[in-house]
């Protein structure tokens, strides 16, 4: 039913229907036939390109020109589509590369494909939602207005507006509401009136002026209700796909190819403990002077200070220490031992506390999510508040104790200006790899810091022999560059799928079902 | 009148009398069945119980009003916590298949600690409270209120003071019980402005322009903040609390401070000296920004709140009319009418309700008591109604009841709507 042999000619007409606007709401799932080389070549490029999204996403503020310039690049070297206007003369000068409208094909088909791959669990749905969503913005927000009203209206979006007598009323709120915004901006601008709960973004930021329930969002903010449509309606698309799955998943020639597309996204997985056991509780002392990242050498002293760690301090370093080997048995003895120092008595340690730990390894509840956290995390979400000693030191230090604190870790005067700045540039991973590169004596990490077991494994790796250093070494890119290169290998089944690449792939649109 | 009769020891004594004659059972059903417009809301709630010794039982629920009464004075909790609403019975929840037990709703909720201002309390620390370190809470739920209100235009709240040293609101409209976990964390988020742990010196800092929910939660600060922090915490009075204050602001302004506060005294006026030198120095920066008096107010004054117990749908928090096992005090709804009166030490104990009975239960008559429940449960209500009317408890409970009519007129104004819609068609 699925591949049936019928064939689908797409006129050029559908194809302007389809491709008519450089950005998609993707509504439509493709109609034609495609091949499977095709198939698995635009599925990897858009993978490169979400990881992409992902790895920047960490690294640089969402609104820099760095971001949007790194973005771009990628986005050119992938070949998918960023100019506004289809086929302009420019583009059939260098005829070199895909047409505009070869790469608004790419961008709709890997879009589906991904779909595929990536509604299976809720884990990876999250995953590609987060990731399209970014991209979404990120290509929305590059739009000239002109193209940003063509694009609502080709999508039938439309949102309610104020009337200019409320807006009126409401001026002086509307204006100390947005920055930069006078009388007569707020004049010209439209607002729209949308539930607070379709602009979280704005509201937890405090962005957006908020009465009676309703978020009074400017036309320069409409981003963000269209990507909250966004959101919404890819998030029920991926439900509706995961229903059709089965009849995916009993395909033999796409089975392999999506769980291996799935697979790619996670980057290494540091909950897998690979060291399991290896570090001893005595060690840790000197392990967290030497090899552990400043949130959790913080963390650490702060527990051994205080025999105690609030909740988030306790998630956050207790993940961390699972992931760098302890064992269930090992932590169990490891906090006990440091509260019981403290006001905890054992038996209230054993009552109230010893059955969170024994969830961070999985051995009590059901949920899963209890991987070590990453940079990002660390760095965006559950900020420290009163009593709390978690959170990335230099997101959420001020930066004279920040200050004071290398220096009494005995780093140059040269170096700590150096993480000072970087700080001040709101590169906060790139901070604490200059810190990494400091205490390490080198002059280049070679790798790109997002998880603060990662920043161990590499602090170990130094530390422990050189052998393997010197291979890690030839993998020149620093920082950013590399964001591509961490792209999913390429799949096991190639080899033997390119013999079959005229095979027709049938009409992908049947695994979308209509709703 | 006084609470030093309250002995933790004559807990297990005192609550079975408590949950049999004077727990408000009727309203407290009412309220979790949300006027039974969906199916099982009740029923499938999470209770929480911890008993003697820190036993914590956690996923239990009820299916009627009747087995909540029975069990809990069966356990006589020392605590009651509620959870949240899910998609099956709490206590059926290892016989469901995994993945399917899901946390579907519950009120938005808010914590406020007073252990959370520590750092900018000088009358007491950690557990304590006293009347003057109290105006931080009247602060807060003055901001939270309004702010819930007018902002997200919530309208039943409920406040409750935690029986120890802090407050809590359960935000029960319909719309706040259905939000997601990002939706609460956005709300929580906006609600936030003192933000930054034990390595953050200044916590609060202001960019222009100032959103219009930070202007009117200042004009809240701004009402209570030189009684509060100026005469009674003696802000710019000693040394050490001086240094504080000032270590917040920049150099220039703090060494000018430094140099006034030498000769004047008067914490009053040396408030007024540093209005004047940040006025000042605001009117010559032409960047905007410079709000160092106003942070200082939000960072001595504005609530502090605990998010995380906001974000999650399955997060924990003691119920109201549980009764705190420290002080022996219940957990009493707070008339924001009178709040400036609210006084915690008045809040009644339950020794001093138990007291208030005419006399205590004999065994023979306790155990009559579970006769006549058994029997007619009509006569043993009333008896109840009677009971608790004769104690201090019974005018927190008629608050309630008003909170409880308040949802219900909303609730069937709601319906009228819908109906009238249908009729439309
Ligand atoms: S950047 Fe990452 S590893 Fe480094 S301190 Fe921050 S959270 Fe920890
Ligand atoms: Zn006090």
């Amino acid at each position: 039913m699925l591949f049936s042999g019928r064939k689908k000619k797409v006129t050029l007409n559908q194809q302007n229907e389809l491709y008519g606007h450089c950005l998609q709401f993707y509504c439509q799932p493709p109609l034609e036939n495609i091949s499977l080389t095709e198939f698995e070549a635009f599925a990897v490029d858009r993978l490169k390109l979400l990881k992409a999204v992902e790895n920047l996403g960490v690294s640089y503020v969402k609104t820099t020109e760095q971001y949007k310039k790194k973005l771009y690049a990628e986005f050119s070297s992938l070949g998918f589509p960023h100019r506004e206007e289809a086929d302009d003369s420019s583009s059939s000068k260098n005829q070199t590369g895909p047409t505009e409208c070869e790469k608004r094909r790419k961008d709709h088909i890997s879009h589906f494909i991904l779909r595929l791959a990536y509604c299976q669990t809720e884990d990876l749905r999250r995953w590609f939602i987060q990731q399209e969503m970014d991209l979404f913005r990120y290509r929305f927000n590059e739009l000239h207005s002109k193209y940003k009203t063509e694009f609502l209206h080709k999508n039938n979006l439309k949102y309610d507006t104020i009337s200019p007598d409320e807006k009126d009323n409401l001026k002086e709120q509307l204006i100390s509401s947005s920055f930069g915004f006078s009388g007569t901006t707020v004049a010209e601008q439209d607002f729209y009136k949308v539930p607070f709960q379709d602009a979280l973004d704005l509201v937890r930021t405090r962005k957006v002026y908020l009465k009676g329930g309703y978020a009074y969002i400017p036309h320069q903010d409409i981003v963000t209700i269209v990507l909250n449509d966004f959101r919404t309606r890819l998030s029920k698309a991926l439900a509706l796909t995961a229903r059709s799955l089965p009849a995916v998943q009993s395909d033999e020639r796409l089975q392999p190819l999506l769980n291996h597309l799935s697979h790619a996204y996670v980057g290494q997985d540091y909950s897998i403990q690979k060291n399991i056991g290896k570090v001893s509780l005595e060690q840790i002392d000197p392990l967290s002077a030497k090899s552990f990242p400043l949130c959790m050498r913080q963390l650490h002293k702060a527990l051994r200070e205080n025999h105690h760690l609030r909740h988030g301090g306790r998630m956050q370093y207790g993940l961390f220490l699972k992931g760098i080997g302890l064992t269930l048995d090992q932590a169990l003895q490891f906090w006990r031992s440091e509260f019981i120092k403290g006001k905890v008595d054992a038996d209230k340690f054993d009552k109230a506390y010893a059955y969170s730990i024994r969830h961070m390894f999985g051995k009590e509840g059901k949920r899963t999510d209890y991987t070590p956290y990453s940079c990002m995390k660390v760095i965006l979400s559950n900020p420290p508040s009163q009593g709390d000693f978690h959170g990335c030191p230099f997101r959420h230090a001020d930066p004279e104790l920040l200050k004071q604190k290398l220096q009494s870790y005995k780093l140059s005067p040269g170096g700590i200006m150096q993480i000072l700045d970087l700080v001040k540039g709101m590169h906060y991973q790139l901070a604490c790899q200059k810190y990494f590169e400091l205490t390490h004596n080198i002059d280049d990490a070679g790798f790109s810091l997002n998880h603060p077991n990662q920043y161990f494994m590499e602090s170990q790796k130094l530390l422990g022999g050189g052998k393997e250093v010197k291979k890690e070494a030839e993998i020149p890119q620093k920082g950013q560059e590399n964001t591509s290169s961490n792209d999913p290998s390429v799949p096991p089944s190639r080899q033997h799928n390119t013999t079959q690449a005229v095979d027709d792939m049938g009409d992908l649109d049947s695994y979308f079902l209509d709703e | 009148m006084s609470t030093s009769d309250y002995d933790s020891a004559c807990l297990p004594d005192l609550l079975p009398l408590y949950y049999r004659r004077l727990f408000p059972y009727s309203q407290y059903y009412r309220w979790l069945s949300y006027g039974g417009v969906s199916k099982n809301y009740f029923q499938n709630r999470e209770f929480s119980f911890t008993l003697k010794d820190d036993i914590y039982v956690r996923y239990q629920s009820f299916s009627t009003q009747n087995d909540l009464e029975k069990e809990m004075q069966k356990m006589n909790p020392y605590k009651i916590d509620i959870g949240a609403v899910y998609s099956h019975r709490p206590s059926q929840h290892n016989t469901v298949k995994s993945g399917t037990f899901q946390a579907l709703e519950k009120e938005l909720v808010f914590d406020i600690d007073m252990t959370d201002y520590d750092d900018v309390r000088s009358c007491c620390s950690a557990a304590d409270i006293c009347s003057k370190c109290w105006t931080l809470m009247t602060i807060a739920i003055r901001i939270l209120d309004r702010a819930l209100r007018e902002d997200f235009g919530f309208q039943h709240l409920l406040w409750v003071y935690s029986g120890r040293r802090g407050v809590h609101c359960w935000v029960c409209d319909e719309a706040a019980r259905k939000l997601s976990v990002a939706a609460r964390s956005a709300v929580a988020e906006y609600l936030s402005l003192v933000k930054g742990g034990e390595e953050t010196v200044k916590k609060v800092v202001l960019s222009d322009p100032i959103h219009p929910f930070i202007s009117q939660s200042l004009v809240v600060v701004e009402h209570y903040f030189l009684q509060y922090a100026i005469v009674g915490q003696d802000l710019l009075g000693s040394k050490a609390s001086v240094d504080k204050v000032l270590s917040l602001l920049p150099e220039d302004i703090l060494h000018e401070l430094l140099n006034t506060y030498q000769t004047e005294k008067n914490p009053m006026k040396r408030w007024e000296h540093l209005r004047t030198a940040v006025h000042q120095k605001r009117t010559t920066i032409k960047k905007g920004g410079q709000y160092f008096d106003k942070e200082i107010m939000l960072q001595y004054c504005y609530p502090r709140l605990d998010v995380n117990v906001s974000k999650g749908v399955n997060h924990l928090l003691k119920s109201p009319f549980s009764v705190h096992p420290k002080t022996g005090r219940i957990s009493v709804p707070i008339d924001l009418k009178t709040l400036d009166k609210f006084d915690p030490f008045k809040v009644p104990t339950i020794s001093l309700i138990c007291e208030e009975l005419d006399k205590p239960l004999t065994a023979e008559e306790a155990e009559e008591e579970v006769k006549d429940k058994e029997n007619e449960t009509e006569s043993g209500e009333r008896r109840k109604l009677r009971d608790y009317k004769q104690t201090s408890l019974a005018k927190y409970v008629k608050l309630f009841d008003q909170f409880l009519d308040a949802m219900a007129r909303s609730r069937k104004g709601e319906m009228l709507k819908k109906s009238d819609l249908q009729k439309e068609f």
